[in-house]
């Protein structure tokens, strides 16, 4: 065994009240660190499940139709493009980007859909609403329709419509009363409400009616083609590249649920600073510590200093004593509070899974390792100055009468 | 190397030291002049303040000189950096203190086997049984085990002194080796080491106040205010 290290265990045993209690602090340290991860990792999961939970992670329409210009943008001409308006932006060949599409990376989910405004009506009562033609087996695939459902079924039927609850609250209608709905085409089309949903998120459950989609083709004058198609991914983080990769392969327009949601984002990097913040105090205070802690020893085992450089040991092994002290520290209180972490945050639920108002703890992002490797190279680092002064005794002076 | 320095353990000339505190300089030693051969018992003798231990910690590469010559075994140590001075002190020079100077957390065979860690950085089989030898031959084999911090007095100066002879060295520097000890443990020490001296032809420079342990070294140098007054040969 090499000596340097028998000698710092020694150290560190022969004061096992003190040593504990370092080991402590630096657990302390290190446990804020793993909970303020977890934390943190935690709300973004909750934020995003909750905010992207319903949405779809890439959306998939047609191109712009913006006409070519002959001029280019950055010469200094102020150039105005008139949008084309001739025809509505249609996936018009939708089922041959269908297998391109499912067979992107990533992608677990993909539902075609038709979109297009209109009016519900009953009697004089008018509210605008959103109408999502569908394949009736998709109507939950992306937003969980069948989980939010709060009268009725999903059965989506020719004549019938899932509606939201602040739609029906609105107009003050239930299970199987019939309604009107008049397009923006102008076409109307009388159904009977199936089923009523809460998705809690009001824009939503305010104006959103799904239709069978050979009912919405009707009622949106679309015979063939779809509006869009809504992806979900296994990884929601890889938006931005499936989307990217969409662009490549198909020259469609892909949309990253990102782009919809900047201000989620910037939220979300706020909190992860805040969170960063935090877990580097909780580092510097660990290094304050052990610093403290060691040049404190270095002051008290100033004569045995003295002994061992009298004895002839060189001022790297007084140094190596000493940041070994440091490592060790930092290695039992980063596996003690990462430890202990893990232990305390594994009876919380997944964040995804949190119910209103629990604490959305995520024990799977509580950063164990980089807690245990960042502790273990602060302590060191941390030791290094006591280390450095306890090789510059004099070792007359130390052991001198 | 010549004659002499095959047979002249330390050569001191002229060596001066200085201590400065603030505007005043004080001189401990003012020109020692001083020669041991190899395998001598020296005893080292003067009042406090006369600069024995200024002289022992020069001679034990503790502290430099602030003008002078040194030599020990034919090499010259003057502006030699810490880390020649400190493997020079481990291979050839061993110290024995007033306050015997152990290692408090550790074991009695680990007090003795220390400078033989220091020097190769682990423990070998082969100092560990050199240990126990020593131990064996100051009489404390019983107490190999023992913490240094629940040995007696006599009992850690003679964990001392094997801890001196560890890595076998040349000269061995005792500084008041017996002033902390009875008169009993006094001479069981001082038998010791003459002993050590006479089977292992050691050099010892042993500084004492004490002129029945001086007695028993054949030479005996005398100092006063920083200077060796009288050395002679019994």
């Amino acid at each position: 065994m090499l000596y340097s290290i028998k000698i710092a265990t020694r150290y560190l045993t022969a004061n096992r009240g003190q040593s504990l209690l370092l080991v402590l602090g630096v657990a302390v340290g290190v446990y804020v660190y793993v909970f303020m991860s977890a934390l943190i990792g935690g709300l973004a999961v909750l934020l995003t499940d909750r905010t992207v939970g319903s949405i779809a992670h890439v959306v998939v329409e047609p191109a712009e139709r913006d006409p070519v210009s002959l001029i280019e943008r950055d010469r200094g001409v102020l150039l105005a493009v008139l949008k084309s308006t001739q025809q509505r932006p249609t996936l018009q060949s939708a089922e041959a980007y269908l297998p391109i599409l499912q067979g992107t990376p990533h992608v677990s989910v993909v539902v075609g859909k038709v979109l297009g405004n209109g009016f519900m009506l009953k009697g004089e009562a008018v509210a605008p609403v959103l109408v999502t033609g569908i394949d009736a087996r998709d109507i939950s695939a992306i937003a969980d329709i069948e989980g939010s459902l709060v009268a009725g079924s999903t059965d989506l039927m020719l004549g019938t419509a899932v509606i939201g609850k602040g739609l029906a609250d609105k107009l003050g209608i239930g299970i199987g009363q019939s309604i009107t709905i008049r397009s923006e085409r102008d076409i109307e089309q009388p159904v009977t409400v199936g089923g009523i949903f809460e998705l809690g998120v009001s824009s939503v459950d305010d104006t959103a009616v799904y239709l069978n989609i050979r009912a919405a083709r009707v009622l949106l004058d679309l015979p063939e083609g779809l509006s869009r198609y809504e992806l979900k991914l296994d990884d929601l983080q890889l938006a931005r590249e499936a989307a990217a990769d969409i662009v490549n392969r198909t020259g469609l327009k892909a949309t990253p649920w990102q782009d919809q949601n900047a201000q989620l984002l910037e939220g979300l990097t706020a909190q992860a600073r805040s969170g960063d913040l935090i877990k580097g105090f909780a580092l510097v205070t660990i290094i304050i510590g052990v610093a403290s802690a060691l040049l404190l020893s270095t002051y008290r085992r100033q004569s045995e200093i003295g002994i061992m450089r009298a004895m002839g040991a060189r001022r790297s092994f007084v140094i190596f004593v000493f940041v070994l002290q440091g490592a060790f520290i930092g290695l039992a209180g980063g596996l003690l509070g990462a430890g202990l972490g893990y232990l305390s945050l594994m009876p919380f639920p997944p964040p995804e899974m949190t119910a209103g108002g629990g604490l959305p703890v995520d024990y799977r992002q509580g950063a164990y390792l980089s807690a245990i490797v960042l502790t273990l190279i602060g302590a060191i680092a941390a030791a290094i100055w006591p280390a450095w002064s306890a090789s510059r005794v004099d070792p007359v002076k130390a052991i001198g009468p | 190397m010549s004659e002499t320095g095959e047979t002249r353990l330390v050569e001191v000339h002229g060596v001066t030291k200085e201590y400065a505190e603030g505007d005043n300089v004080t001189r401990v030693l003012k020109g020692v002049e001083l020669q041991v051969d190899r395998g001598e018992l020296v005893a080292l003798l003067g009042p406090s303040g006369s600069g024995k231990s200024t002289l022992l910690n020069i001679l034990g590469t503790l502290a430099r000189p602030t003008d002078g010559q040194l030599a020990i075994l034919g090499e010259n140590l003057i502006g030699a950096d810490d880390y020649v001075l400190t493997e020079f002190r481990n291979r050839h020079i061993g110290f024995v203190f007033q306050a015997h100077l152990l290692l408090p957390d550790f074991t009695a065979l680990e007090n003795v086997m220390f400078p033989a860690a220091a020097r190769h950085g682990r423990e070998r089989r082969e100092d560990r049984e050199r240990a126990a030898e020593l131990l064996d031959r100051v009489g404390l084999s019983h107490r190999r085990d023992y913490l240094a911090s629940r040995l007696s007095g006599g009992q850690k100066q003679r964990v001392a002194v094997a801890r001196s002879l560890m890595n076998a060295p040349e000269l061995v520097l005792a500084d008041e080796p017996t002033g902390n000890l009875d008169r009993e443990s006094a001479d069981q020490v001082m038998e010791l080491l003459t002993e050590i001296n006479a089977v292992d032809k050691t050099g010892f420079l042993i500084s004492t106040h004490d002129e029945k342990i001086a007695a028993r070294c054949r030479r005996q140098v005398h100092m006063v205010d920083g200077k060796v007054a009288d050395d002679g040969v019994k």
